[in-house]
């Protein structure tokens, strides 16, 4: 089964994010009154073909453990659906 | 500041790793040089690092710094051989983008993140010699201060408080920026490992080799760097090459 997989790659709560400052800093100067708690990350998308998405989520989890981000600075958040079918039939 | 004592018979070898981006790699073996020691370039792709006293990451954007600098890197052949140099207790040192390198593939403690004042650094800073336990600063009078060059968009050293009291303990911070540049935590330049013989740095000793190029300040680094892989060598049992006899 294909999955499209979408992981959310952020800072660790209390490191620095000094663009994500900056964003917040300048949203009100252009009238966007009320914004707070701006942070900056990265977004991967990709397909995978797995038995079912728990066996997907596992293999997620060890991507992000080895390569997707780093432990001591970022934390990831996954996000797994079926892949859309028009997608997996294109390929 | 030759290897005086131990004469040109007894130069360590000296590897110089580089990967798709390195561009520091041949500023370093000019600067070993410079100092006595023979070198020998090692591509990423490489897992053969025998004969070699000594290993240096270079600076530079390997594998083009992608996802996150060193991320890439460190799946490279030549870094598990590394890994299996650095246990034995080899002396390896990681400069800038090496750095980066060693911290990914977990070689050294912390990360290092974009600048805290999110600009690129190309500049002369001081800095202090922090601990004189690790292979790039023993006989180096602790706090001596050195000029030497940074050039990087990513050197802000992070590791939570606990490893940094650790760090401090154990002697692991090396060297200290007397006006921190980047944001890093407790003004770190450069950690090594517990056991001293992995260093990583921001700084470029290998660009602060001749008073030409502003300053000499990176040579002492690397002079004992040099005198840690002539021991490594002589503990090894291995007879020294000549220096003319370069690869």
């Amino acid at each position: 089964m294909r999955f499209a997989v979408a992981v959310e790659v952020r800072g660790l709560e209390g490191i620095a994010d000094p663009a994500g400052q900056t964003i917040e800093r300048a949203l009100p100067v252009l009238g966007f009154a009320g914004v707070s708690g701006v942070h900056v990350g990265k977004l991967l998308r990709f397909e995978l073909e797995a038995d079912d998405e728990n066996a997907a989520r596992l293999e997620v989890d060890k991507m992000c453990e080895r390569l997707l981000a780093n432990p001591v600075i970022e934390r990831t958040e996954v996000r797994i659906e079926p892949a859309p079918t028009s997608v997996a039939e294109a390929r | 500041m030759k290897l005086a004592a131990e004469g040109a018979e007894s130069a360590p070898t000296i590897g110089i790793l580089y990967f798709p981006g390195s561009n520091c790699e041949h500023d370093a073996a000019r600067a070993l040089e410079g100092l006595g020691a023979s070198t020998r370039l090692v591509w990423h792709a490489e897992d053969d690092l025998s004969g070699l006293d000594g290993l240096v990451v270079p600076g530079g954007f390997a594998h083009g710094d992608y996802l996150r600098p060193g991320a890439i890197a460190r799946f490279s052949p030549a870094m598990d051989s590394l890994a299996g140099f650095a246990e034995a207790g080899g002396p390896v040192v990681g400069i800038c983008n090496g750095f980066q390198v060693l911290t990914e593939a977990g070689l050294l403690p912390g990360a290092l993140m974009r600048n805290a004042g999110l600009r690129f650094l190309c500049t002369t800073v001081e800095c202090e010699v922090a601990s004189t336990s690790s292979v790039l600063t023993t006989g180096v009078a602790k706090g001596r201060v050195l000029r030497l060059p940074i050039n990087h968009y990513e050197g802000n050293f992070v590791c939570d408080p606990d490893t940094l009291a650790a760090l401090e303990a154990n002697g692991q911070v090396v060297l200290r920026y007397r006006d921190n540049p980047n944001g890093s935590v407790g003004d770190v330049a450069g950690v090594s490992n517990a056991a001293g013989n992995v260093v990583g740095l921001m700084p470029h000793p290998e660009r602060a080799s001749d008073e030409l190029l502003g300053s000499s300040d990176g040579l002492p680094l690397l002079a004992a760097f040099l005198r840690a892989a002539l021991a490594k060598r002589e503990r090894a049992g291995i007879p020294a090459t000549s220096a003319t006899a370069r690869a």
